[in-house]
């Protein structure tokens, strides 16, 4: 299997604070990767490192072969590395409509179009049409994305993502806050993305990471401290002693 | 690409983005009421220009201000450049036609606002409010300097402007010079509307209203403002040449800080983000400013200054409600 993307001895630094210490992270093209660990271990360091909103203090990250440690973050996004938020980032007065062009028309090359009314391309709406479909939200459409209910908040978060068509996707706590009736349909949708697009995605939810993903790396204090398939980290001693706690001896 | 599965969805979904650019009729009755000021009320179109003027000027800011999310305290640096620019063309002949001075004249105010552009590029409000008003003053200061070329504090003196089009001759009355001021801000205006509701101006929205998302989505949000601020830096300037250019005189006020930050007046005034904040805003300010001057020669900075702490005072909700109906007449049904 080919290397999607592949971190070397990166690190990060806060003053004294290690937010990510030495990490070497490998993600095979196609797979369901999960990072876990406690809180503050740097999983979403990681993500913003992985993505440009932070600048690494030492280290390479390499995608499908190709070094984007000093990449602006658009550009990354359009070398296929989409991401989501752990908190919300919309645009509050845009409706899903608008959020998803937005992506859709930057991916095709003409989000810097001033002289055409956006939405005038029929190729940019079809699109814009197929991936409000794929993830419910053709139904509340024309609303802004402020007054969703949270949980198609969420699922727009995802859609926004899949619409810059990543080859790498980046999921921050997907389920992060829904409430248990909306759950399922996130999970499914998660589920049900693209089989060739990689997933590395952070999440606290043990059922879903075990469900889910067929890889794991726990992460401890900005460190890598295991990885491994599910049934290896399940079975690891030390990760139950640090991290899954009761979770795993419950099963 | 797959074939559309959902025309009806799609159509809709075009309807509705197409929706958001049509011309609303609040919109008509605004544009048919400022044509019959040329037919209907010739005895003030001196003041008309100047509002007419400001209108444009307010509309640059509101491009920064109202659409991306840029705030400025020193745009007069590129209205005076535009409008020093304009006197020099005309004064030694360097382009006599008018309108093709104007041109140029933005087109300098253009180059200026790119390369300060980066500098706005980073920092919060308060780091642009400083940078954007050093900016200002340091061309303010070098106009003073040079006097040689500019006139320094006498103004630059001796600017006769050629005939429109080499045709209509720049008259005592201000007509000719309201209805070139009118055509220009009216198609600048219908440029800038069609920037707000293109892809770039969606991508402008997205900027203001969350960069850290909107270059998540693969958006350069320092391309978007260098963009939209080299945009406003024209229209200033162009805003400036059109002051030149109807006056046939420019000062060193033309770049002064209080020419910023009136701007800044009149756009809160008129309200931001709806295109026509800056004209409505003009319009009230220069109303205002008028009928202070009549009643009260001496001191009618006192009573603006007080007017405009009055409207503060009186609450950002009143005001919002005014702007929310004004808003609704114009934008989404």
């Amino acid at each position: 299997m080919s290397l999607a993307l592949e971190t070397t001895a990166l690190s990060k630094h806060f003053g004294g604070i290690y937010a990510a210490n030495n990490v070497f992270l490998r993600v095979e093209s196609g797979a369901r990767h999960a990072l876990i660990g406690p809180n503050g271990a740097g999983k979403t360091t990681i993500i913003n490192l992985l993505t440009g909103v932070l600048r690494p203090s030492a280290g390479r990250i390499m995608l499908k072969g190709r070094d984007i440690t000093n990449l602006a973050p658009h550009r990354r996004v359009q070398l296929g590395v989409a991401r989501t938020f752990q908190i919300n980032q919309l645009f509050g007065a845009f409706t899903p409509i608008e959020t998803i062009g937005l992506a859709v028309s930057e991916r095709m090359g003409s989000g810097g179009d001033w002289w055409r009314v956006a939405g005038s391309k029929p190729s940019v709406d079809s699109q814009i049409v197929e991936i409000l479909e794929r993830f419910h939200l053709t139904d509340v459409m024309l609303e802004s994305a402020a007054t969703l209910p949270y949980g198609k908040q969420r699922l727009l978060e995802i859609a926004l993502a899949i619409a810059c068509r990543p080859q790498v996707l980046l999921l921050d706590e997907p389920a992060a806050g829904v409430p248990e009736e909306e759950r399922h349909e996130i999970l499914a949708s998660v589920v049900a993305l693209p089989k060739d697009v990689t997933v590395l995605f952070i999440e606290h939810d043990m059922d879903l990471v075990f469900s889910f993903a067929d890889r794991i790396s726990v992460l401890v204090n900005g460190a890598l401290f295991a990885e491994g398939s599910p049934q290896e980290v399940s079975r690891d001693e030390r990760v139950k002693a640090v991290y899954l706690g009761e979770d795993a001896a419950d099963e | 690409m797959s074939a559309p599965a959902y025309p009806i969805l799609i159509a809709s979904v075009a309807q509705y983005l197409g929706r958001r650019a049509r011309w609303r009729s609040a919109e008509y009755a605004f544009w048919a009421i400022a044509a019959a000021t040329l037919v209907l009320l010739p005895g003030k179109h001196l003041i008309l220009t100047e509002i007419a003027i400001l209108g444009l000027f307010a509309l640059s800011l509101d491009l920064l201000l109202g659409f991306s999310g840029i705030i400025s305290l020193g745009h007069a640096a590129f209205f005076g450049l535009g409008a020093y620019a304009a006197g020099l063309f005309a004064k030694h002949g360097l382009i006599s036609e008018p309108v093709l001075a104007l041109l140029a004249s933005g087109l300098l105010a253009a180059l200026l606002g790119f390369a300060t552009s980066f500098l706005v590029l980073r920092g919060s409000d308060l780091t642009r409010l400083m940078v954007t008003l050093g900016v200002s003053l340091i061309l303010r200061e070098l106009a003073n300097r040079f006097d040689g070329l500019t006139g320094g504090a006498d103004g630059l003196q001796g600017i006769t402007i050629a005939p429109l089009l080499a045709r209509f001759a720049f008259d005592i009355g201000g007509h000719t010079g309201y209805l070139y001021s009118m055509a220009v801000l009216f198609v600048l205006f219908v440029v800038a509307r069609r920037i707000i509701y293109s892809p770039f101006g969606l991508s402008l929205g997205a900027v203001k209203g969350n960069p850290l998302r909107a270059s998540a989505v693969g958006i350069s949000v320092n391309a978007r403002l260098v963009t939209i601020y080299t945009i406003a830096a024209a229209y200033a300037g162009i805003a400036g040449a059109l002051l030149t250019q109807t006056t046939q005189f420019c000062s060193l006020d033309v770049l002064s800080f209080e020419r910023s930050a009136d701007l800044l007046i009149v756009l809160i005034l008129g309200g931001t983000g709806y295109l026509y904040g800056g004209l409505i805003g003009a319009i009230l300010f220069k109303l205002v400013q008028d009928w202070l001057a009549a009643v009260t020669p001496q001191y009618w900075q006192f009573w603006l200054g007080l007017v405009l702490v009055a409207i503060v005072l009186m609450g950002r909700e009143r005001m919002g409600a005014w702007f929310a109906a004004a808003r609704s007449l114009i934008r989404r049904e």
